[in-house]
């Protein structure tokens, strides 16, 4: 009997604990998208931050020059550190790469933003720029992909390893031809997530990509750019209703982009588990 | 049921080892790969020295000017940036009145961050508990979709959400009950305010957080020896016996480690707590007030501090950081060294991948 009751009373408060994760998430994007609901409108995508009537073209573009920075330079290290610690580190020097890899992962990215100042803006002379923000972003995302490109190639069956090397493939050809194939969509799956992570990323950008309002300019130097979180974060603080509504208004474009971007993930994630499961011999 | 545990892939068997150790059967393109990827492997760690030195160094001038004060004062201030007076101490520079004593971040930053860890913990493993011990397993990616939806959302949303819906909410209806456990706790003593105080700051951290030690928690519970659990329901245990006794201990340590990395987490976060909070130079006598922390009050003064002629004013901003990264780094470290036993991929990264 009182087994019983105490089953009773852990597991409600397991189900209660289980509610307690799912409503927030349900809450922020209901409330978020209700309340840019009334405030889209064609001008937001037509005129940029600064003017007379308020869009957030310059700042959609922003975060879209900064992403694809991101991808280009966090892209190749992550998934090159990723293969290296995978498939041909010795043991001992992978774990010391990995676990300093997923250290960087854990430093606050406010902190981040900071040595940016300190070291880009400051001592270069970068000013305020998009390569300057690149950067700071970029170290804040390399481990990401750096642990999902591992996880992925580590879920390659050893059995084609082994085949690849025996029929004597060097070991470039092994890893392209035999042993990324199986991966890639793993690899994608989490270039995904760090996509999602990273446009919604602000206190690095502050910083190092400052945050000005106007038309964008390509610079990699010496440009302040605009970017949707910078715009939800200042807009938001501002009294009046028209901030307000541009702060709704960006938050939920920011929570679409990502809501897309982890739907675009489960599918890959999907295939790639159906593809390694064919392999698995 | 699989009984057995395929573990697929994994490190090449010793003999290509051998091989590649020894330098034979490498072409020229895969040394240049190799060097590369390398390379490619060892920047985070460059980045992790970059990060300390150049925080140190910068920070150094102020450390000095600071000396103990920044442990035990409460009063922070640039000092006045446009008069021409200077205040120097142990041989450095600042402007007059400037006091850069850490005492109200420090404490912000550490109240708001275990009280989101230890609302984080319970709720994560008992959230995942329920799901995969009693939902079906096609509900179960359910989770991992929710937590994947609370680390991709941006932390300037929840910020936004804490100050607009969240925290008016709680100050309408939660806050005034708890009003009344004051009479034990003077910290628990009203007046409420309109929600955006430490309290509302640490339950958003703790939502922040529930994605690093729910992900740890769902990895680790998928690797429970099935005989073990098995064998506990053979001998009539019920469900709550049988984790208790098998699931439990088995997943403790890697609790513990995911507690210090979701603490670490919320030690730095940012711009949530910055647009929760305000930031405010003050010590809160209760839970319902405003006051600031460590990244809160660097995100928040730079832009001032940009303009101290002494450049002091940014150095003392370093020491914040410097700290912010001192403590952060020794959560990561402990947690990542505490699982180090188990397989250290059940851990995420970061916000919880």
């Amino acid at each position: 009997m009182l087994r019983n009751f105490r089953s009773a009373v852990f597991w409600t408060l397991c189900a209660i604990a289980l509610l307690v994760i799912v409503t927030p998430a349900i809450a922020i994007i209901v409330s978020v998208v209700a309340k840019a609901i009334p405030v889209l409108r064609p001008t937001l995508l037509t005129n940029v931050t600064g003017a007379p009537i308020p869009g957030l073209q310059d700042a959609m573009i922003g975060s879209a020059v900064l992403l694809l920075g991101v991808l280009v330079v966090a892209g190749p290290i992550g998934i090159l550190g990723g293969i290296y610690i995978a498939e041909m580190a010795p043991v001992r020097l992978g774990r010391v790469l990995r676990f300093f890899s997923e250290v960087l992962a854990g430093v606050p990215s406010i902190v981040i933003g900071f040595v940016g100042y300190v070291a880009l803006v400051n001592a270069l002379h970068w000013h305020f720029s998009l390569l300057a923000g690149i950067l700071a972003l970029s170290a804040l995302i390399v481990p990401y992909i750096t642990k999902t490109t591992e996880v992925s190639m580590n879920q390659v069956p050893r059995t084609l390893r082994e085949a690849a090397l025996a029929v004597g493939l060097s070991r470039v050809t092994a890893i392209r031809k035999v042993l990324l194939p199986p991966a890639l969509p793993g690899i994608v799956s989490g270039l995904v997530l760090a996509m999602a992570i990273s446009t919604g990323e602000t206190a690095p950008l502050l910083f190092t990509a400052g945050y000005g309002s106007g038309a964008f300019h390509f610079s990699l130097f010496n440009q302040q750019i605009t970017y949707l979180t910078g715009a939800a974060f200042f807009d938001v603080q501002l009294p009046d209703a028209a901030s307000q509504g541009q702060a709704s208004a960006a938050a939920a474009i920011l929570i679409l982009w990502i809501l897309l971007l982890i739907f675009a993930g489960r599918l890959i994630t999907a295939r790639s588990r159906r593809m390694v499961a064919r392999l698995d011999v | 049921m699989i009984l057995v545990r395929r573990r697929a892939g994994g490190l090449p068997a010793g003999p290509a080892r051998a091989a590649q150790a020894r330098g034979r059967e490498l072409t020229t393109a895969d040394r240049v790969f190799q060097w590369v990827a390398g390379v490619a492997a060892t920047l985070p760690l460059g980045a992790l020295a970059f990060i300390a030195v150049v925080l140190v160094v910068y920070a150094f001038p102020a450390i000095l000017y600071a000396d103990t004060s920044f442990f035990t004062s409460t009063h922070f201030s640039l000092g006045n940036l446009y008069g021409s007076t200077l205040s120097s101490h142990n041989g450095v520079t600042a402007p007059a009145g400037a006091a850069y004593g850490a005492v109200v971040f420090i404490v912000g930053t550490l109240t708001t961050s275990v009280i989101a860890i230890v609302l984080a913990v319970p709720i994560s493993v008992g959230g995942v508990l329920m799901l995969s011990e009693w939902l079906p397993p096609r509900l179960q990616g359910l989770l991992s979709t929710f937590v994947e939806l609370l680390a991709g959302i941006p932390s300037v949303v929840f910020g936004i959400w804490g100050l607009t819906v969240f925290g008016p909410f709680l100050a309408l209806h939660i806050f005034p009950a708890l009003t009344s456990i004051g009479a034990v706790i003077p910290f628990f003593k009203g007046p409420v305010g309109f929600g955006q105080g430490l309290l509302t700051a640490s339950l958003v951290l703790a939502i922040m957080i529930v994605p690093i030690v729910a992900s740890t928690t769902r990895e680790l519970v998928k690797r429970v020896p099935v005989l073990a659990h098995e064998g506990a329901l053979a001998l009539g245990m019920n469900r709550y016996e049988t984790v208790r006794v098998v699931t439990l201990p088995y997943i403790r340590s890697g609790i513990i480690a995911a507690t210090l990395l979701g603490w670490g987490r919320a030690l730095g976060e940012t711009l949530a707590v910055l647009l929760i909070l305000g930031n405010i130079g003050y010590l809160p006598h209760n839970l319902y007030l405003g006051t600031s922390t460590l990244a809160a009050q660097i995100a928040d003064t730079l832009d001032s501090a940009f303009t101290d002629p002494t450049q002091m004013a940014v150095r003392a901003l370093a020491e914040l950081a410097v700290l912010l990264l001192l403590i952060s780094l020794a959560t990561n470290f402990c947690g990542r060294l505490v699982v180090r036993r188990i397989s250290s991929e059940a851990l995420p990264v970061g916000r919880g991948v």
